[in-house]
């Protein structure tokens, strides 16, 4: 008979008993029939195929079977048999680095901050990025480029010719495509190791959270105050580090919200501005480059986030004057009188203006004014209307593309200067590049007592007419 | 099942995976197996050098040695700890196929050097997935 010492937890299969007696004459024979008598052991001392598994150790005497002749190492009568488990386990491996891996992050590689390990970390890493715009463009191809193995992105614009100046992931050839589209093509010839997730929509209380869900870091690239809040909330509610960054004519901020416990864009701005207060930056205008050094540091927050490294801008706002070129830091602290983010809402009508720059204003109800579309207004003015045309635009834009027929040019927010100079008698058809800032200077001539019949908006501003009246205008 | 551990000892358990971050460690939990009582956290040296942000191992011999230790002084052997860094307290495949029936397995994670959650888990009989049990710490 051979002697089999049974280890503690798995004593319940032989009815508590320390030691078994059995017959055999090698190891693997003494072990089946502990199996056959003993039946509960057999699948945990041996996996489907039917070997020992890899934490069940069996020894003989003194000696490790596996150094003698493992399963088949004889033995005779009164040998003891010891089973002793050890114990393994711990998390699902990182991707491995393929060849062409290896050649290609050689230089993150030597870094000892990143290393074989770090790159791993950044191949098994999904990173989300909302907006292909001027933050989106370097962001984009400087996360694929350092091997960010899974990268979402949404947009449902398409590529205007007007992007080109710092939009830098798309091409001239890509004018009038998806600008997803033309991302993707741009970051799969930069790394085609990189999984792309293309979600050509706009990002909406409805699908915010279904689109973050599967992402380890949030980048915001957003240019509109309704999906900036939209997006921070979603990450709140996730859990989900949020990497913003905005830009503005010759500024640009940058901070990383909700990580570890810190800060979000609600901490900084409880409340959306005032709509038109902070015009966009089709209105504003911004500097080509900027985006460029913005989105670079979104991405190297990213990639530390990732990594687990360093220093992060969780609980500083970073602002760049790009001017002065200097950097300065804020301090950002947890408000503890906010109210905790819980749901996502309705974030246009939280902002008072819509989600994107497409021109289709929401049409508030009971308007101090009228709105006529740029289709519309040419035929009436084909038919003899002689509205008063006043021009809320900058000197700037004027000096891009005007109406030679315009009467006055005054900037939308400057508007309660020159009342006096306004007939009040007459109709004024109000103006911009859009039709966004002519609303509200139409509303604030409405408040300074001009009468809403004679207030004319034009729908769609100049760019609309020159695109749907006089092609021969540019657009810009 | 269900375990019932001392403040003390699962103070000793964190601190131990905080130590050891960014790396995985590991360690024995013992006590009374009939009432469920942790009494002593015994860490381990965790042998993967090789790959120790995601992998724990103790030998066999290694690991009889320090259960006879504890079993001398008393205590029954009522399974094993080991962390997750950057990782959910969540049992891996790895964990399961690895895992012993009849011991408790628990899992600390440890996010960013920080410990965030701990959960206590037992091999199913058909070794197909582990159930969770509570831990009340007293």
């Amino acid at each position: 008979m051979i002697t089999i010492h049974i280890p503690t937890p798995l004593r319940p299969y032989t009815g508590g008993a320390s030691s078994v007696e059995v017959d055999g004459d090698t190891v693997g024979s003494a072990l089946n029939n502990l199996t056959t008598t003993h039946a509960g052991l057999a699948r945990h001392l041996r996996d489907d195929s039917g070997k020992l598994r890899s934490f069940v150790n069996v020894y003989l005497g003194d000696e490790d079977i596996r150094f003698i002749d493992g399963e088949d190492t004889a033995v005779s009568a009164g040998a003891e048999l010891t089973i002793v488990p050890s114990i393994a386990g711990g998390t699902p491996d990182l991707p491995e680095l393929t060849s062409d891996e290896i050649a290609r992050y050689s230089r993150h590689l030597i870094l000892d901050e990143v290393g074989v390990d770090g790159q791993r970390t950044l191949k098994n890493s999904a990173v989300l990025c909302v907006g292909t715009g001027g933050l989106g463009s370097p962001l984009l191809m400087y996360l694929a480029a350092a091997g960010v193995g899974r990268i979402g992105i949404v947009d449902f614009d398409v590529v205007d010719e007007s992007n080109l100046q710092r939009q830098i992931v798309h091409g001239t050839a890509s004018v009038g495509r998806p600008k997803v589209q033309s991302a993707a093509e741009r970051i799969r010839d930069i790394n085609p190791h990189v999984t792309l997730d293309i979600f050509e929509e706009p990002l909406t209380s409805e699908n915010a959270i279904r689109i973050l869900e599967p992402y380890d870091v949030v980048v915001d690239g957003t240019d509109n105050f309704p999906t900036r809040y939209l997006v921070n909330d979603a990450c709140v509610i996730l859990g989900k580090p949020n990497v913003y960054g905005s830009i503005f004519k010759f500024e640009g901020q940058a901070s990383v919200f909700n990580y570890k416990g810190g800060p979000n864009y609600r901490d900084l701005y409880p409340e959306p501005p005032p709509p038109g207060l902070v015009p966009s930056c089709a209105e504003g205008g911004v500097l080509g480059i900027l985006p460029g050094v913005i989105g670079c540091i979104q991405a190297t927050e990213t990639i530390k986030i990732l990594l687990g490294k360093g220093d992060t801008l969780s609980g500083r706002l970073l602002l760049y004057d790009a001017l002065g070129m200097n950097f300065r830091q804020l301090k950002l602290r947890r408000d503890p009188n906010l109210a905790a983010i819980t749901e996502l809402i309705d974030y246009q009508q939280f902002c008072g203006v819509p989600a994107n720059d497409h021109g289709t204003d929401a049409v508030a109800e009971n308007e101090p004014f009228q709105r006529v579309d740029v289709v519309s207004a040419k035929s009436r003015l084909d038919a003899g209307w002689k509205p008063f045309v006043l021009d809320v635009r900058r000197e700037a834009e004027a000096a891009i593309v005007k109406f030679d027929w315009a009467d006055r040019l005054q900037p939308h927010g400057e508007v309660g200067l020159i009342v006096d100079e306004l007939p009040k008698d007459r109709d004024i058809l109000i103006h911009c590049k859009m039709g966004g800032r002519s609303a509200t200077a139409a509303q604030a001539l409405a408040e300074a007592g001009f009468n809403p019949q004679h207030l004319f908006n034009l729908d769609g501003g100049i760019v609309g007419w020159a695109k749907q009246v006089d092609p021969s205008l540019p657009t810009y | 099942m269900s375990l019932t551990a001392l403040d003390g000892e699962m103070a000793k358990l964190y601190a131990h995976a905080e130590a050891g971050y960014p790396h995985e460690v590991v360690g024995i939990l013992a006590g009374k197996r009939a009432t469920g009582e942790l009494n002593k956290v015994l860490p381990l040296i965790n042998e993967r050098a090789d790959s120790a942000h995601n992998r724990y191992k103790v030998s066999g011999l290694a690991l009889m040695r320090a259960e006879q230790s504890l079993e001398a002084e008393g205590h029954d052997i009522l399974g094993y700890y080991h962390s997750h860094p950057d990782h959910p307290s969540q049992y891996s495949d790895y964990d399961r196929d690895h895992a012993l029936p009849n011991m408790s397995y628990v899992i600390v994670s440890v996010l960013n050097g920080t410990v965030a959650d701990t959960a206590s888990w037992r091999l199913k009989e058909d070794r197909s997935a582990m159930d969770p049990e509570s831990i009340q710490i007293v």
